[in-house]
């Protein structure tokens, strides 16, 4: 009788747990993320909002915080040039490191798919491989190739190019000073992005053209069309939906780029602050300078500026799409 | 059958010379590794890379700029990476199973959360992400940079994924009916049939962590805490400093990317496909 109710009591014990266990498993599951989450991504940019209205050197303590309202943000408008300024370079840069990126890996994208079966995949690897070095690292090798007085880029330009005819019409006689010239500061940047991340957008159009049926082009094929029509009448207005995607991952990818001229031309932003981006400047401003208040307005600033420019992608390959 | 017309040969040509290019640092990473100082500073700079006693003292000369430091901070840089990478499989792939084998209200709701998070940009979250540290005092330490990026919405995208389309829901009704609890499931069944999942997943997170720069040179901020990342930062100091032993220098950066370079020959399509099908699909 006794151990009749032991055993009928675990068994409704063991019911109620396996329902319960069953219908919360999932919450419990997807948890982490969430608490993660609200903990290191939700509160701290909250807290940030209120950051950006403060006075703040952050090694203080938060009893060093003093409220100063909206000021930050008149200040960022009306007086900081030197913000203005990094936004421009940044988006000069940003422009003149992103468009090739788009305009290389399209067609290349596009011969990887329709023109290599055996040497797909080590063609995309070889362009792809960039993608996988540390910045840091690459950064080194690249600030000595780009040696002014006795890198491998002005050896080329010298000793190389100079000597060959035609060539050296157009082709400087002296040392190209890739990073000592404030035009040639944001050129010099963005070879070593667009060295970056060219593979990077190959590999998602050639993403997108995989999702392209193969019978468009066999069908155009036997209609007689050249690989270059294939490529103007079927291609690129059905890639349209991935270069939406990988325009939008560049846009803003690059209003962010903070590694790569970091580490080219150092805190101090290049000559005349031609290699200073927005996030570079907000960095100076909080970790040297300590002006938390500043960098979390500046932060917030490039956040909408960003968010602006997105849209306006947007409404472009709307317009497009509507055509 | 393509024909070898001009126009092919030239699209080749242009193909092969792209290649070179991007083969171009990465070859003289490995030529200024073995050369000395003086060489590769010297006009015309070397093409080719040098002997064996070179690389030898190359060596040395990167364990004397780094007060033999160096295979400490490799060790730090391999932590932090390894533990990014273990507790990324686990909670990304239990997120992932939750998502892709059940159905509980809310679903869809979360599910858009976890993809809208990816949305955010990173440079939004570096002033909050460096206060909140050092409110909570996790400023040199790893944990502040694997911890909080263990369950990520990249990485519960692509189990989710690989979940649904891999794993019949009859066997989570069969297994129940054999008396499994629901994580017992998940850790008996689930992670042994998604190793391929996990596989992919795992490379991209110890790459990720491993090459990582922004957030380690804001929280290892002390020699002992360094990272290769930071490492080299600080011993190239900028290239406008001229007293840096370049060899060394060169040495330091081939030992931080070839590693990670060789795993990505044999393991390139895999990675290749892992990181576009987590990041076109939304």
């Amino acid at each position: 009788m006794n151990s009749q109710t032991t055993i009928k009591q675990e068994f409704h014990f063991g019911r109620f747990y396996t329902r319960w266990q069953r219908i919360l498993a999932p919450y419990v599951f997807i948890s982490p993320f969430f608490i993660l989450f609200l903990v290191f991504g939700l509160f701290p940019m909250l807290f940030s909002i209120y950051v950006s209205m403060t006075s703040w050197d952050a090694i203080s303590g938060l009893g060093g915080m003093k409220f100063v309202g909206l000021d930050n943000y008149r200040f960022l408008f009306l007086e900081d040039t030197a913000f203005w300024n990094s936004v421009k370079q940044t988006a000069y840069i940003a422009l003149i490191s992103g468009l090739p990126q788009h305009l290389i890996a399209i067609p290349l994208a596009f011969i990887i798919h329709t023109g290599m079966k055996k040497m797909q995949a080590f063609v995309t690897a070889i362009y792809f491989a960039p993608f996988v070095t540390s910045v840091a690292a690459i950064a080194a090798v690249f600030g000595t190739l780009y040696s002014e007085r006795s890198g491998v880029l002005n050896w080329l330009v010298l000793e190389v190019f100079n000597k060959i005819p035609l060539l050296n019409s157009i082709i400087p006689d002296d040392p190209i000073r890739w990073l000592g010239d404030r035009h040639l500061v944001p050129i010099s940047i963005s070879i070593l992005v667009i060295w970056r991340y060219t593979g990077w957008n190959t590999v998602l159009y050639l993403a997108g053209l995989q999702a392209i049926s193969q019978d468009l082009y066999e069908a155009a094929e036997v209609d007689g069309a050249s690989r270059f029509e294939r490529f103007r009448y079927i291609t690129l207005p059905l890639l349209r939906p991935t270069m939406f995607t990988a325009f939008t991952f560049t846009i803003i990818g690059n209003m962010q780029l903070f590694a790569e001229p970091f580490l080219l031309v150092n805190t101090s932003g290049g000559v005349a602050n031609s290699g200073r981006t927005s996030v570079m400047y907000l960095w100076d401003n909080a970790f040297n300078n300590l002006l938390f208040g500043d960098a979390a307005t500046q932060t917030w600033v490039l956040f909408a500026i960003i968010i602006t420019l997105t849209i306006i992608n947007n409404q472009i390959f709307a317009r497009l799409r509507n055509d | 059958m393509q024909k070898l017309t001009l126009g092919n040969a030239l699209i080749y040509g242009l193909i092969l010379f792209g290649g070179l290019l991007m083969a171009f640092p990465l070859y003289f990473m490995l030529v200024f590794a073995t050369q000395s100082r003086e060489t590769i500073f010297s006009f015309p700079p070397p093409l080719v890379p040098g002997s064996i006693d070179q690389i030898v003292s190359n060596y040395n000369a990167l364990m004397k700029m780094t007060d033999n430091t160096f295979w400490r901070v490799f060790y730090n840089s391999f932590y932090l990476a390894s533990m990014a990478t273990i507790t990324t499989l686990f909670f990304c792939s239990l997120a992932g199973f939750g998502f892709a084998m059940y159905d509980f209200k809310g679903k869809n709701a979360l599910f858009a959360v976890v993809v809208a998070t990816q949305a955010i940009p990173a440079a939004l979250n570096l002033i909050p992400f460096y206060l909140v540290m050092n409110l909570i005092g996790w400023i040199n330490q790893p944990r502040a940079l694997w911890f909080p990026g263990m369950a990520s919405a990249f990485g519960i995208f692509l189990t989710r994924q690989y979940i649904q389309s891999a794993i019949p829901r009859e066997l989570m009704d069969a297994a129940r009916v054999d008396g499994s609890t629901e994580f017992g499931m998940f850790w008996r069944i689930i992670l042994p049939l998604i190793r391929p999942a996990l596989g992919t997943l795992g490379l991209i997170t110890f790459i990720g962590v491993w090459n990582e720069f922004v957030l380690q040179s804001l929280i290892f901020r002390s020699p002992e805490t360094r990272t290769l990342q930071t490492l080299i930062r600080a011993i190239s100091g900028g290239t406008t400093a001229t007293n840096v032993d370049y060899g060394g220098l060169m040495m330091g950066t081939a030992i931080t990317v070839l590693p990670l370079l060789i795993i990505f020959i044999f393991t390139s399509r895999q990675l290749i496909t892992g990181l576009t099908a987590g990041s076109v699909k939304n």
